[in-house]
């Protein structure tokens, strides 16, 4: 599962912006492939991050987000040392999680 | 969205995939909001009502992307009690791009990258307590990325 995502989660002033880059093709089911045949839709459609378990942030997804998937968003009250982990599941039952610890910047 | 059923499903993911993939997660995901092809109508299917338009809400999006398929946005939402962001492309074949639901330590702000159909606006929805806001910001497509 490891190779699924890249994270990273540094304290900057106060905040601690975590980003996630996750990898899935993110299909729409309206393209076709070279023998004109369409591409099964195969996209991520929920997201969720937590806080030392806590969960911080849920997100619903369509086809509409780029393919590899790119996110970043900022927590409060978290310091260094504390782990941010996210989890995604796609529409045909595939998931993955990942987990990571604060740094400084 | 049902957020208690959201975390319990999410919390017992592994389980429910078990035992029945497609239905535990059709439960959660608002598919018909993600599958109308009319922006209206997705916005109707997530209940916003009487969007109020608001300048404290940020979208920073180029103004001409090269190629669609991969749009960078970053939205920021100044206003107080900010719950939910939602995006939503206009001219793209299923509108609703994506719903983010914040916690009270979660700043409400973030980066992600979109597909683009064509030449578009760009619309964010805020949900701050009962009331929503909205801002758009046009995009300018060169390349369609929808494929």
């Amino acid at each position: 599962m490891g190779d699924n995502m890249k994270m990273r989660a540094q304290l900057k002033g106060g905040l601690v912006e975590v980003k996630v880059l996750m990898s899935h093709p993110m299909e729409t089911g309206r393209k076709k492939d070279d023998f004109g045949q369409l591409i099964p839709a195969h996209f991520v459609q929920l997201v969720t991050a937590t806080l030392n378990g806590k969960t911080v942030l849920e997100a619903q997804w369509g086809t509409g987000i780029a393919k590899n998937p790119y996110l970043t968003f900022r927590l409060k009250g978290a310091k260094v040392g504390d782990i941010v982990a996210v989890t995604w599941l796609d529409n045909v039952g595939a998931s993955a999680t990942q987990d990571i610890a604060v740094t400084a910047a | 969205m049902q957020r208690r059923n959201f975390l319990k499903l999410i919390l017992g993911a592994t389980t429910a995939l078990l035992l029945e993939p497609l239905n535990a997660l059709a439960a959660l995901w608002s598919k018909p909001a993600f599958e109308t092809t009319k922006i209206k109508e997705a916005t109707q299917l997530l209940e916003i009502h009487d969007e109020i338009s608001s300048t404290d809400i940020q979208i920073i999006a180029p103004d001409r992307a090269e190629n669609g398929a991969v749009v960078q946005v970053e939205i920021k939402s100044n206003l107080a009690n900010t719950e939910a962001i939602y995006i939503l492309v206009e001219k793209n074949p299923t509108p609703l791009i994506a719903h983010f639901v914040f916690s009270a330590d979660t700043e409400p702000s973030l980066v992600t990258r979109i597909k683009m159909a064509e030449t578009s606006d760009i619309k964010v929805v805020v949900k701050a307590g009962t009331q929503f806001f909205t801002r758009s910001k046009n995009v300018i497509v060169l390349e369609n990325g929808c494929g």
